[in-house]
């Protein structure tokens, strides 16, 4: 796959960030072995890519399950309830923010602002973001998911 | 030209010099952190912020290109301000355990504090708010994360003059670090040991691994019988750390401090590296004859030279495909310590368990190769204790012997009789023309045809050097080589190296023969030496190095009478039995990351 979006996007440093965000639409987030061989078609370093990976929230470099929910962080999603929020989702999900449930389907994470302050709390799944969020209404949204 | 003022006095520079450089012509000092003459610009920390006239903030002055008219004041209330907050703001976030660090004295940071920062520091200490991860897991350096200023002098040494990046920034804001791929230890990702990095590093947060304890330990042991070998680039260079300038030769001041500090036996690596000119030309010229005469390609040409163990950790990694062209020969310094506790503790009637081997090396790639497992051919490991110039420089502080007093003396024997060939290892190119010197005489019976024996074409500090030198006048036994053209490269800096090495992996180079040196310069410009290393200053020491070999009665490795000796008395021949066992070694294929 590595080796396809090299040759889809050039071997240039320019077609790192490409190549990455590609790789993490499909899998998710950045393994060491991606990471290896992103730097091998490059011909740059592992931890070149590894620190340009890092600098981005959305480009993980540690396992994440198949939906990725990040709930807003930020001042305004925690002044609207964003605590009740995180403890439904923990409750539901029977893992604190920054894990992945056992079956690898869900992981919890915080974000800082998405920009839904006017539809506040707010969250995102996958790329899809969940906003005017209630704890019933999360429990709707993951049990969607679940079903999927 | 481009006139402009620097404090009201007019200077004037080439057009693209740096109010940095222009500043220094006048001899105004502006404090730099980041700021190094081997690197590119980066202006990371902003120490160097000066003020402009016209201008709406402060510009740092190692990035900023004179201009005609510019009017530049180096010392207002506002500069002064803002260098003091600058220098706190990096102090906040670095572990200032001063008196118990490595450092101390000697680290560009607490200089800077004690110019800008005293009494009540003002913003708050934010080292025990972060997790800092201290990497103890390379035999040859410490990275320490809780002083790292993240002036990235490191990242850019690694990426510019080692063209291996082991180390880039990592995270973002607050979290923002220098990190390996994912955080590995250092031990276990492409890093050489190099430690270039070591060398430039304005802080404690990279320094060598120091086994300075463990010498002064094995010296005070009754029982223990130490011998210590110098390398060819300690000897133009020690003095360095000691009051001297650049390019002091110190050899006989550095014989009599060791045999002060307390050493049993004072040698030299430069008899094994005349050694190494005669087992590596002997194998040179087998590869020649086998797959230029007998059409035997089971023995890869070109072949690479092997005394650098940064170079050799470097293409174990990079080009695992190329390691049959590597030489098999062991480094002086591990054909050192195989020798000397077996044919040196026979000599000397010596239990070899009873021998402690040591070794000043410029170098701190060194501690990695003499932990390498390979490297325990005599029954035992072969050199215990490795330290770097800097460290015997801090030895010889300690035991409270003044350097600049003390009287020159000569090595012991047996194994410290050495020759200029032996000497110039320490500058780039100087393996090369040891091997020279001594293949083209085996070759032909007749000293190399270049005056006084300089091989001058393969001298310099140009990066990649090239040379062709025309084989006349063989002997019956060399007869195949009548009038062959041996192609030579050498290469030094690992950026140059992966060049050469690039070039025979894809087929482009038709060398015979390429000497790499990991460091720039040589071992001269190693990672071990005194701080600052710079071009300047590998000039000097590359000066001083073929002032050394001009100066040695005995030029050409073969004539060395120990060297005589020892193949009498104990190894037999070149490449024999006895050599295979003791002085050659195998490699490994590594990890590309």
């Amino acid at each position: 796959m590595v080796k396809d979006l090299a040759d889809k996007y050039g071997r240039t440093r320019e077609s790192l960030m490409p190549i990455l965000q590609d790789i993490v639409k499909k899998h998710n987030y950045l393994t060491d072995e991606a990471m290896v061989e992103v730097a091998t078609e490059l011909d740059i370093s592992a931890a070149e890519v590894y620190g340009t990976a890092s600098f981005y929230t959305f480009l993980d470099t540690e396992e994440r399950g198949k939906n990725v929910i990040r709930v807003c962080k930020t001042i305004t999603c925690s002044m609207k309830g964003k605590i009740d929020i995180i403890s439904t989702l923990e409750e539901i999900l029977k893992i604190k923010v920054g894990e992945t449930t056992p079956d690898k389907m869900f992981t919890l994470l915080e974000t800082n602002c998405i920009g839904w302050c006017h539809k506040a709390p707010a969250m995102l799944i996958n790329d899809m973001p969940y906003t005017d969020l209630t704890p019933e209404s999360v429990i709707d949204i993951i049990k969607g998911y679940m079903r999927k | 030209m481009v006139t402009l003022k620097i404090n009201d006095q007019e200077v004037k520079v080439a057009k693209g010099t740096t109010v940095l450089d222009a500043a220094k012509k006048l001899g105004i000092v502006i404090p730099t952190l980041c700021n190094h003459p081997d690197l590119c610009v980066a202006g990371n920390c902003r120490v160097c912020v000066v003020e402009q006239t016209g201008a709406r903030t402060l510009v740092a002055a190692c990035a900023m290109p004179v201009a005609e008219g510019m009017d530049i004041h180096t010392n207002t209330l506002k500069v002064r301000n803002a260098r003091k907050h600058i220098v706190e703001l990096l102090l906040s976030e670095h572990r200032a355990d001063c008196t118990k660090c490595y450092k101390n004295q000697k680290c560009e940071l607490q200089t800077l504090a004690n110019e800008y920062s005293f009494g009540e520091h003002i913003f708050l200490d934010l080292v025990e708010d972060h997790d800092y991860l201290i990497d103890r897991s390379s035999p040859a350096f410490i990275k320490d994360d809780s002083k790292c200023i993240r002036c990235q002098r490191c990242v850019r040494t690694c990426a510019q003059l080692q063209h291996v990046s082991a180390i880039a920034v990592a995270n973002k804001g607050s979290r923002m670090k220098i990190s390996s791929f994912h955080d590995r230890p250092m031990s276990h990702v492409v890093c050489t040991n190099c430690g270039q990095c070591v060398n430039r590093c304005p802080t404690g947060a990279l320094t060598e691994k120091t086994y300075i304890d463990h010498v002064w330990d094995a010296i005070y042991d009754p029982d223990m019988h130490v011998v210590v070998q110098t390398a060819p680039a300690v000897r133009v260079a020690l003095g360095e750390d000691l009051g001297y300038d650049p390019g002091e030769r110190v050899t006989g001041k550095m014989v009599t401090a060791l045999r002060q500090l307390g050493f049993d036996s004072v040698l030299d690596t430069d008899f094994t590296a005349d050694l190494t000119i005669i087992e590596e030309g002997t194998e040179l010229l087998t590869r020649l004859k086998k797959v230029l005469v007998e059409n035997d390609h089971s023995m890869a040409l070109p072949m690479f030279t092997s005394c650098s163990p940064g170079w050799i950790k470097f293409i174990e990694h990079k080009y695992p495909h190329m390691l049959a062209n590597l030489s098999t020969c062991k480094s002086p310094q591990q054909m050192f310590g195989a020798l000397a506790k077996t044919f040196y503790a026979q000599k000397r009637n010596l239990d070899p368990a009873k021998v402690v081997s040591v070794s000043i090396m410029p170098c701190t790639a060194k501690k990695y190769e003499a932990d390498r497992p390979e490297m325990r051919s005599s029954g035992y490991k072969d050199i215990d204790y490795v330290l770097t110039t800097r460290e015997l420089a801090v030895m010889i502080k300690q035991a409270g012997i003044d350097f600049r007093t003390i009287e020159p003396s000569h090595y012991d024997s047996i194994m410290g009789v050495s020759t200029g060939a032996g000497v110039i290892f320490g500058a780039t190119g100087g393996v090369m023309e040891a091997a020279l010197r001594t293949a083209y005489e085996i070759v032909t019976g007749k000293p190399v045809p270049f005056k006084n024996l300089n091989i001058m074409p393969v001298r310099g500090m140009e990066g990649v050097k090239e040379a062709t030198i025309k084989i006349e006048g063989t002997t019956e036994e060399w007869r195949f080589l009548e009038g062959a053209e041996l192609k030579v490269a050498i290469a030094h800096g690992l950026v140059n190296a992966n060049k050469i090495a690039k070039a025979v992996s894809t087929g482009k180079a038709s060398y015979h023969f390429i000497e790499i040196m990991a460091c720039p310069g040589g071992c001269l410009g190693g990672g071990g030496q005194p701080i600052p290393t710079n071009a300047a200053v590998r000039q000097k020491r590359m000066e001083a190095i073929y002032a050394e070999d001009m100066h040695m009665d005995i030029r050409k490795s073969h004539e060395n009478p120990e060297i005589k000796a020892i193949y009498e008395e104990f190894l037999e021949k070149p490449n024999g039995h006895k050599s295979h066992e003791l002085l050659h070694t195998h490699y490994i294929e590594r990890e590309s990351y």
